[in-house]
C-alpha cells in the first residue's frame, strides 16, 4: 500500500504520516538486517568467547562455554600497561593530528575557497595516501626510518643521534606512524565543516570589534566544532584499536605494544581466545564510555 | 531609553577613494562627505560599486587609493575591529551558535563595556524583541532577524551605522514597516546612517540625502525631492522614477528659456533648470507632469505641446493610470494621470495631444545612451 502511494500518481496529501513512517521503516530493514547479522552476531560470539573456560582435556586452544568473569580480571592484570599505552598513544596522536589537520583544512576550505583549481589539488593531496595500501605506506616509513637508512645516518652524522640510536621501535616512531595514517580522517570532516562556514559571519565578528584571533576563537572554531568532533572520533577510535603501526613487523618494538597487538598475539599465536575476547570487549566498552563523555562535554550532541 | 546609551554620530568623509579589482574598477575616485546625524542613501543598480564603497568604509576592503575619514580621523589603515563603525549586513550575519541576547552583547563584550547583558537587553527592548532574547537566530522570522541585526549594531553606539540593503529580503509590507522603524530609530538616536540600496523608493522615502551611483561614480547627490525634480543626467532621470526624454539641437535662446528642435517640434525648458545650453541637449519631463487632451491645445509660450498620437497602452496602478502614447515621428511618451475622477475618459487607440508646462521641463548635462552618436 505504501509503495503504491509512492509510485502512483496519488496526490501528496493522501499520504498520511503513518504511511510515510512505514515506508521509512521498510527502507530501514536491509540496514537493520545487515547490522543484526554482521555486528550483533560477532559481538555476541565475542562476549560468549570472553567468558569461556579452558577445556578439561587441557588441550591448547580448546575452550568450553562457561561464565568465567575472571578472564576480564586476568586480562586487565596482565595487560594494563598496554591498555594505558593504547589510550595514551591514541590521545597524543589525535591531538597532534588535530594540530596538523586544522590549519590544512582551514587553508583549503577558507583561503582556497575561491580558487577551485588549488582547492581541488589540495583535497586530492589529502586523499592521495588512500590510493596506496596503508600497509605499504607504513612499510615505506619502516624503511625510511630503518637503522642504516639515510635519515638515521644523517642524524648520526650531524651529531643529533649517538652511534647506537635508532628510530624504529620507539614511541616516537609509533606515534608518528599513527598520526601519519590518520591525518586524512581528521582533515576531511574539519574541511567539510569549514567549507560550509559563512565567511560573512567572520566579517561580522570583525565589524563587532573582535580581533582576528577572537573572531577565530568565538566564531570560526565553534562553528567548525562538529567537524572537529567527528575528526577526533574518527581518529581516536581506530587508533585505540590499531595493531599495524605498533606491531614489531612495522614501526613498533617490544615496548610499544598496544591492545590491538596483544589481542592479535593472544588470538593468533598463544591461542588464548577468552583473554583476547575479554580485551576486545574491554576496549570497546572503554571507547564507548570515553566517547560519550567527550561528546557530552563538548555539548555538541545536537550538532553531530 | 534608546538615547540613554547611544551617542551622537560622526561625519564621514571619503577622499578620492578608488577601488580596483583584477580586471575592473569597482569605484572610481569617489569624493563624499556625510555630515554627522544624517540619513544618507547610496542608491544604484547592482554592480555600481555601492556595496564596495560600504565595505571600504567598514574596513572589509582596502581602497586601492584614497582616504576614509570618520569624525575627521583617518581610518584608512585601520582594521574593521578598530573602526567605530557597525554594519547591518544584507543577510544579517547573525551568529547561529549564540542566542539572540549573546548576539547583541557580542560587540559590547569585545570592547569590555560594563554590564553588557543589561545593555543588550535594553537594545532588544528598543526593537521590541526582548521576549525572544534566549532564542537562536534561526528560530526567528526574517523581520525579527533584521531587528536583531539592527540592535546588535546600534547597541555599540557606532559613530556611523552602515546598512547594506538590510530590507532586501523582506516582503513589501514588512519592508515598509521596517523603513518607518529605521527612520524613527535614526532620528531618535541621532546616529549617522549610511544606507546602501538599489530600491529608489526606499532611498527617497528614508534618506535626507541621496547619492545616485553608476559605474563606480556618483552621478548626482542631493535631497530626494531635488534629485527627483531636477535630475542632471540621463541615468538619474531614468533610474530615479521615470522620464520622457527628448534630444535635439538648441534652436532658440532667450534670457528665460532655451528651445530645442525635436524632430520638427519645439520643446522649451527654463534656463534655471538646464545644465547645458548649446549643441545637442536632452530635455525631459516626468510622466505625472504631463497631461493629454482630446483636442489640440492652443499654442502657448508657457506650454510644450506634442501630438496628435494614439494611446497604445493603459495600465491601472491603483492611485493612477499610466498611459503610453505613440506619436508618429516622435515616439512613445508616458503620462501618469491620477484617478481622481476628473481625468479624461479615453480608450485604447484614442487620438490625443500631450502637453506640459515649460517650467516642468529639465535639461540634462549628458545625452541618453544610444543618442550620443546620432548627428
Amino acid at each position: 500500500m505504501a509503495f503504491v502511494a509512492l509510485g502512483g500518481n496519488a496526490p501528496a496529501k493522501a499520504q498520511t504520516p503513518t504511511k510515510t513512517g512505514r515506508v521509512a521503516l521498510y527502507l530501514l530493514l536491509p540496514g537493520l538486517f545487515y547490522l543484526g547479522l554482521f555486528f550483533l552476531t560477532p559481538l555476541f560470539s565475542l562476549i560468549l568467547t570472553s567468558l569461556k573456560a579452558p577445556s578439561p582435556s587441557g588441550e591448547i586452544g580448546r575452550y568450553e562455554v562457561a561464565a568465567e568473569f575472571g578472564n576480564y580480571l586476568y586480562a586487565v592484570g596482565q595487560y594494563l600497561p598496554q591498555i594505558i599505552r593504547s589510550f595514551g598513544f591514541a590521545l597524543l596522536a589525535t591531538i597532534i593530528a588535530l594540530a596538523i589537520s586544522y590549519p590544512i583544512a582551514y587553508f583549503i576550505a577558507v583561503k582556497a575557497r575561491n580558487k577551485p583549481l588549488l582547492k581541488g589539488l589540495l583535497l586530492t593531496l589529502v586523499i592521495a595516501p588512500f590510493f596506496i595500501s596503508m600497509l605499504l605506506r607504513t612499510f615505506a616509513w619502516k624503511q625510511i626510518f630503518s637503522n642504516d637508512s639515510w635519515v638515521v645516518n644523517t642524524l648520526k652524522d650531524i651529531g643529533i643521534f649517538g652511534s647506537d640510536s635508532y628510530i624504529i621501535g620507539t614511541n616516537f616512531a609509533v606515534i608518528f606512524g599513527l598520526v601519519y595514517n590518520f591525518i586524512p580522517f581528521m582533515t576531511l570532516p574539519i574541511f567539510s565543516s569549514l567549507d560550509r562556514l559563512d565567511l560573512r559571519l567572520v566579517e561580522a565578528g570583525g565589524d563587532l570589534y573582535a580581533n582576528p584571533f577572537t573572531t577565530f576563537r568565538k566564531i570560526t572554531f565553534p562553528l567548525s566544532l562538529p567537524g572537529v568532533i567527528s575528526g577526533t572520533l574518527l581518529t581516536f577510535i581506530p587508533i585505540s584499536g590499531d595493531y599495524v603501526v605498533a606491531s614489531r613487523d612495522f614501526l613498533g618494538g617490544p615496548d610499544t605494544a598496544m591492545i590491538g597487538n596483544v589481542v592479535e598475539a593472544n588470538f593468533l599465536r598463544i591461542q588464548d581466545y577468552p583473554t583476547a575476547s575479554a580485551l576486545s570487549v574491554l576496549l570497546m566498552a572503554a571507547i564507548v564510555v570515553l566517547v560519550s563523555i567527550y561528546v557530552r562535554r563538548s555539548g555538541t550532541e545536537d550538532l553531530l | 531609553m534608546a538615547t540613554d546609551f547611544v551617542a551622537r554620530g560622526q561625519d564621514l568623509e571619503l577622499v578620492e577613494v578608488r577601488k580596483e579589482f583584477p580586471g575592473f574598477v569597482a569605484v572610481e575616485s569617489l569624493d563624499l562627505k556625510i555630515p554627522a546625524g544624517e540619513f544618507f542613501a547610496l542608491l544604484g543598480p547592482s554592480g555600481c560599486g555601492k556595496t564596495t564603497t560600504l565595505r571600504m568604509i567598514a574596513g572589509l576592503e582596502t581602497p586601492t587609493s584614497g582616504k576614509v575619514l570618520i569624525g575627521g580621523k583617518d581610518v584608512t589603515d585601520q582594521k574593521p575591529h578598530e573602526r567605530p563603525v557597525n554594519t547591518v549586513f544584507q543577510n544579517y550575519a547573525l551568529f547561529p551558535h549564540m542566542t539572540v541576547l549573546e548576539n547583541v552583547a557580542f560587540g559590547l563584550r569585545q570592547r569590555k563595556v560594563d554590564d553588557p547583558l543589561p545593555k543588550a537587553t535594553a537594545a532588544l527592548e528598543m526593537v521590541e524583541l526582548n521576549h525572544l532574547a534566549s532564542r537562536r537566530p534561526q528560530q526567528l522570522s526574517g523581520g525579527q532577524q533584521q531587528r536583531v541585526a539592527l540592535a546588535r549594531a546600534l547597541v555599540n553606539r557606532p559613530a556611523l551605522l552602515l546598512l547594506d540593503e538590510p530590507l532586501g529580503a523582506l516582503d513589501l509590507k514588512l519592508r515598509r514597516q521596517m523603513q518607518l522603524e529605521l527612520k524613527d530609530i535614526q532620528s531618535e538616536v541621532g546616529l549617522t546612517f549610511l544606507h546602501v540600496t538599489h530600491d529608489q523608493e526606499e532611498a527617497m522615502d528614508m534618506a535626507d540625502t541621496v547619492a545616485v551611483m553608476n559605474h563606480g561614480r556618483i552621478e548626482q547627490m542631493g535631497a530626494p525631492e531635488k534629485l527627483y525634480d531636477r535630475p542632471k543626467t540621463a541615468f538619474v532621470a531614468k533610474f530615479l522614477g521615470q522620464s520622457n526624454l527628448f534630444v535635439g539641437e538648441v534652436t532658440d535662446k532667450s534670457s528665460e528659456t532655451i528651445s530645442i528642435n525635436f524632430r520638427g517640434n519645439k520643446i522649451t525648458a527654463p534656463n534655471s533648470r538646464i545644465e547645458k545650453s548649446s549643441g545637442k541637449v536632452a530635455i525631459g519631463v516626468r510622466p505625472e507632469k504631463t497631461e493629454f487632451h482630446e483636442s489640440k491645445p492652443a499654442a502657448s509660450s508657457t506650454q510644450n505641446v506634442l501630438g496628435p498620437g494614439k494611446i497604445t497602452d493603459i495600465r491601472f496602478t491603483g492611485v493612477s493610470n499610466q498611459y503610453q502614447i505613440e506619436i508618429p515621428e516622435i515616439g512613445e511618451i508616458t503620462v501618469f494621470a491620477q484617478n481622481v475622477g476628473r481625468s479624461p475618459v479615453v480608450e485604447l487607440g484614442a487620438e490625443v495631444w500631450v502637453s506640459w508646462k515649460v517650467e516642468h521641463s529639465f535639461g540634462l548635462a549628458d545625452l541618453p545612451t544610444g543618442e550620443e552618436d546620432i548627428e
